[in-house]
C-alpha cells in the first residue's frame, strides 16, 4: 500500500495460491502487519503500544464475552452475578472478571501512553491527521464502554457514577432533562438504564474493533511515522513488518503483559474503589462519588467550576469537559509547526512535559476528596490545560526556531548509535533483510 | 479557526482563573472551620494474616476459629448472604461436618410447605446460601435502633484498609476522649450510637461486639482473648471475600514465571532478529560521505577488505 518497494505477497502453497485467487485475506494480512508493510526503522519503544492497544482490546472481548454469558443484567440480580456466582462458583470466573476489570485498567494505560506519543512526535500533523482523528473516535468509545462496563456490578460507585455521569446532560437548558431522562429510560438509573448499559456495553468493542480497522488502513497510506519525524526517503529506511517489529513488539508487549498479570493476580483491586463491593443503594450516597482513574483528569475540570459567570457553573464545567477532549480534533490544524517530532522543537519539548505533569496534576485532584487547596490547585491545572493546547501550542508553532533535522531516517540511525558502530557483514546480507541499494 | 478556538480556551481559563481567585478569597476570608470526624478519625491498626502477600495461604484452623466468632457472634446480625454452607470445604470441614452446620444453623430456609403451599421455613441444606438473620431491611432497621447491619460477605473489600479495618473497629470501642469534648462540645457521641476512632464519623451504630476474653469457647483450645477473637473473624471475612484467594496466588506465581520465561526468550529472538538489521544500516548504500568514511573505518577495523 504504501511504498513501491513494499514486498508483494507470494503464496507458498498451491492451497494459499488458490485461496489468493479467489480471496486474497492473507495478502490482505500480509501487506498490513507482515512481511509487506515497510516500517521505519528507527521506531522507539514508544511505538509498540498500538500493538498492545491491540492485544488489549482482544482480551477484552474475549474475557467480556465469557463474563456476558454469567452474567444477569438485572437490578436485583446483577450484583449477585458478579459476586457469587461469576467470582465464586463459575470454573476460573473469578480469573476472567479480575482480568477484565484490571483489562480495561491497563487499557487505558497503553492507550495514554500512545496518545501522549502522538502529541510528543507530533503523530497528528499531515498526511496523519485522519489517523489521529479516528484514534479519537476510538478513545471516546472506549470512554462510553468503560463507563457502561463500571455500571454492570451494580455497586454503590456503578449506581452513583451513573447518576452523576448522566447528570451532565441535565447541566443543558431546556432539552438537558428530558434529553437524560430518555438517555437513563427514567428519572433515575434504574432496570431500563442497566439493561441498556449492557447491550451497549457488548455493542461498543466492536464498533471500536471496526474503527481500528479504518485506524490502521489509514496509516498505511503515509506509513508509519517515527522518532524524528522526518519522512522515508527509499529503502534503506525501512524494515518490514515482519520479522522485525513482530520481534520488537512481541518481547515488549510480554514484558508489558507481565506488568498486567501481576497485578491482574496479585492486587486485583488496588485500582478499583472499596464501595463497588457495596450493592447499590439509591437512598445512600456514598461519601465521596469518583470515576475510575481513567477518568479523574476530565472530572477535576468538570468539578473546576466553581463561579456562576453568565452560565451556571455546572454547564461551564460540562462544556470545558467535552472541550477538553474534543479540541483534540482540531489539533493538526492547531500546531502549525512544519517539524513533526518534539525532540527537534526544544521550547515545544518543554511545553509537552510540563502538559504531562499537568494531567497528572489534574488525575491526582480528580480523584481525592474536594478540599479548597486540592480545588485551587486543580483550577490552576485546569486553566493550564486549555491555555496549552489553545493558546500556547499556536503562538509556540509559530514562533519557534526548530533544530536542525537529520537528513534521513538511516542518518539518524548512524549518527545516534555510533557507540553502537557494529563489525562490518561476515556473512553477507541475509536472507530476510532488507535488500541493499547500490 | 485557530482564532476561534483560542478565544474559546481564553474563555475556560479566564473563567478558571476567576474561580480559582475567588476560591482563594473565600478561603482566606472564612477557612473551613477544623472537623472532630478529621482530627479523631485514626488509619487502621496493621494487622498480618497468613495470607497476605504474594505467596500467603489461608490459616484453616484461624478460618474455622473465626467462623465460630461469626456464627456465634456476628451472626445475630449480620448476614453472609453471597457464601453458601457447602462454600465450607475451604476452611477445611468435611461433607457431613458441612451439614451439621447446615441444618443446625439456627435461622431457617424460606420455603413453600409442600402440602398446604403456604409459606413455611425448612431446615438449611449444604446447598443453601447462610441465611440472613432478618428477613429484610425493615426488620432489621426495626431491630437495630434504625440501622442496617451491613452483609459481611464482601466487608473486607468493601472498605478502606480491609481486614485491618474490620480487627481495628473491632477492637476500636472506647469512651470519647476528654480532649475531643472539650474541642468540639457539639461532637459528643449521640445516645444509641457508639464511639470509634476508627470509624469514619467516630460514631457507630453497632455496639462492641466482642466484650469480653472468653465470650466464645474455641474447639481447638486457643485462649478467646478479644485480641484474639478479632484477629480470627477478620482473617475469617478475608476468606469469605476472596474464597479463591489461594488458587489466585498460586496461579498467578506460574502464570508470572511463564511470562518471565517467554519475555527473555522473545528478547533473545528480537536481539538475534535485529542484530543483522542494524549491521547492515552501517555497511551498505552511498551514505553521506562522513558516514561512508565512518563505514570504512569499521571495516578496517574488523580487517574486512570493503
Amino acid at each position: 500500500m504504501s511504498f513501491s518497494w513494499a514486498k508483494p505477497y507470494e503464496p507458498k502453497s498451491a492451497f494459499m495460491r488458490w485461496l489468493d485467487q479467489r480471496l486474497p485475506l492473507p495478502r490482505m494480512v500480509y501487506g498490513a502487519v507482515g512481511g509487506g508493510y515497510p516500517v521505519p526503522r528507527n521506531l522507539n519503544y514508544w511505538w509498540n503500544f498500538g500493538f498492545l492497544a491491540g492485544i488489549f482490546l482482544t482480551i477484552q472481548i474475549l474475557t467480556g464475552i465469557v463474563l456476558a454469558m454469567h452474567y444477569a443484567a438485572t437490578t436485583d440480580g446483577a450484583f449477585t452475578s458478579v459476586n457469587q456466582l461469576i467470582m465464586r462458583d463459575v470454573n476460573a470466573g473469578w480469573l476472567l472478571r479480575y482480568a477484565h476489570m484490571n483489562g480495561a485498567s491497563f487499557f487505558f494505560i497503553v492507550i495514554y501512553i500512545h496518545i501522549f506519543r502522538g502529541l510528543y512526535y507530533g503523530s497528528y500533523k499531515a498526511p496523519r491527521e485522519l489517523v489521529w482523528m479516528l484514534g479519537m473516535v476510538i478513545y471516546l468509545l472506549m470512554m462510553a464502554t468503560a463507563f457502561m462496563g463500571y455500571v454492570l456490578p451494580w455497586g454503590q460507585m456503578s449506581y452513583w457514577g451513573a447518576q452523576v455521569i448522566t447528570g451532565f446532560f441535565s447541566a443543558f437548558p431546556l432539552i438537558g432533562e428530558p434529553l437524560r431522562v430518555w438517555l437513563l429510560g427514567g428519572y433515575a438509573p434504574d432496570q431500563a438504564a442497566l439493561t441498556r448499559f449492557f447491550s451497549l456495553h457488548y455493542l461498543l468493542p466492536f464498533v471500536i474493533a471496526g474503527v481500528v480497522i479504518l485506524h490502521i488502513w489509514a496509516l498505511h497510506i503515509p506509513g508509519s511515522g517515527n522518532p524524528t519525524g522526518v519522512d522515508v526517503k527509499d529503502e534503506r529506511d525501512t524494515l518490514p513488518f515482519h520479522p522485525f517489529y513482530t520481534a520488537k513488539d512481541g518481547w515488549s508487549s510480554l514484558a508489558f503483559i507481565l506488568l498486567y498479570v501481576l497485578v491482574t493476580y496479585f492486587a486485583p483491586n488496588y485500582l478499583g474503589h472499596p464501595d463497588n463491593y457495596i450493592p447499590a443503594n439509591p437512598l445512600a450516597t456514598p461519601a465521596h462519588i469518583v470515576p475510575e482513574w481513567y477518568f479523574w483528569p476530565f472530572y477535576a475540570i468538570l468539578r473546576s467550576f466553581t463561579v456562576d459567570f453568565i452560565l451556571p457553573a455546572k454547564l461551564w464545567g460540562v462544556l470545558a469537559m467535552f472541550m477538553s477532549i474534543l479540541l483534540m480534533f482540531f489539533l493538526p490544524w492547531i500546531d502549525r509547526s512544519p517539524v513533526r517530532s518534539g525532540s527537534y522543537r526544544p521550547v515545544f519539548k518543554r511545553f509537552f512535559w510540563l502538559l504531562v505533569v499537568d494531567v497528572v496534576i489534574l488525575g491526582y485532584v480528580g480523584g481525592a476528596p474536594i478540599s479548597p487547596w486540592r480545588t485551587a490547585l486543580g483550577q490552576a491545572a485546569a486553566a493550564y490545560y486549555f491555555l496549552h493546547f489553545l493558546v500556547i501550542l499556536p503562538l509556540v508553532s509559530a514562533f519557534e526556531t526548530p533544530l536542525p533535522l537529520p537528513k534521513s531516517i538511516t542518518d539518524s540511525v548512524l549518527h545516534g548509535e555510533e557507540a553502537e558502530a557494529a563489525p562490518a557483514g561476515q556473512k553477507g546480507p541475509r536472507r530476510g533483510s532488507v535488500a541493499t541499494a547500490g | 479557526m485557530r482564532f476561534i478556538l483560542g478565544f474559546i480556551g481564553s474563555v475556560f481559563a479566564v473563567i478558571l482563573l476567576i474561580s480559582f481567585f475567588s476560591n482563594l478569597a473565600t478561603y482566606f476570608q472564612s477557612p473551613p472551620a477544623p472537623l472532630a470526624a478529621e482530627e479523631f478519625h485514626r488509619e487502621p491498626k496493621p494487622l498480618a494474616l497468613s495470607s497476605d502477600g504474594p505467596f500467603g495461604k489461608f490459616d484453616k484452623r484461624q478460618l474455622q476459629r473465626g467462623f465460630q466468632v461469626y456464627s456465634e457472634v456476628c451472626s445475630a446480625c449480620h448476614s453472609l448472604k453471597l457464601v453458601a454452607f457447602r462454600d465450607l470445604k475451604g476452611l477445611g470441614y468435611t461433607d457431613a461436618e458441612i451439614k451439621k452446620i447446615a441444618s443446625d444453623w439456627k435461622t431457617q430456609v424460606p420455603s413453600t410447605n409442600p402440602d398446604t403451599g403456604e409459606p413455611s421455613t425448612r431446615k438449611a441444606l449444604p446447598s443453601d446460601n447462610f441465611p440472613a438473620p432478618f428477613a429484610n431491611d425493615i426488620a432489621a432497621r426495626a431491630a437495630n435502633n434504625n440501622a442496617v447491619p451491613p452483609d459481611l460477605s464482601l466487608m473486607v473489600k468493601a472498605r478502606e484498609g480491609g481486614a485491618a479495618y474490620v480487627y481495628s473497629l473491632l477492637t476500636g470501642f472506647q469512651n470519647q476522649p476528654a480532649e475531643l469534648l472539650k474541642k468540639f462540645p457539639d461532637a459528643k457521641t449521640p445516645p444509641g450510637l457508639h464511639y470509634n476512632p476508627y470509624f469514619a464519623n467516630l460514631n457507630l451504630a453497632m455496639p462492641p461486639p466482642l466484650t469480653s476474653n472468653g465470650q466464645v469457647t474455641y474447639a481447638d483450645g486457643t485462649p478467646a482473648t478479644v485480641d484474639q477473637m478479632a484477629k480470627d473473624v477478620a482473617a475469617f471475612l478475608v476468606w469469605t471475600a476472596e474464597p479463591n484467594l489461594e488458587a489466585r496466588h498460586a496461579a498467578g506465581t506460574a502464570a508470572a514465571i511463564f511470562l518471565l520465561f517467554a519475555t527473555i526468550l522473545a528478547y533473545l529472538a528480537y536481539q538475534q532478529i535485529w542484530h543483522d538489521a542494524k549491521r547492515i544500516v552501517r555497511v551498505t548504500g552511498p551514505l553521506e560521505p562522513k558516514n561512508q568514511a565512518r563505514t570504512r573505518r569499521a571495516k578496517a577495523k574488523e580487517g574486512i577488505a570493503g
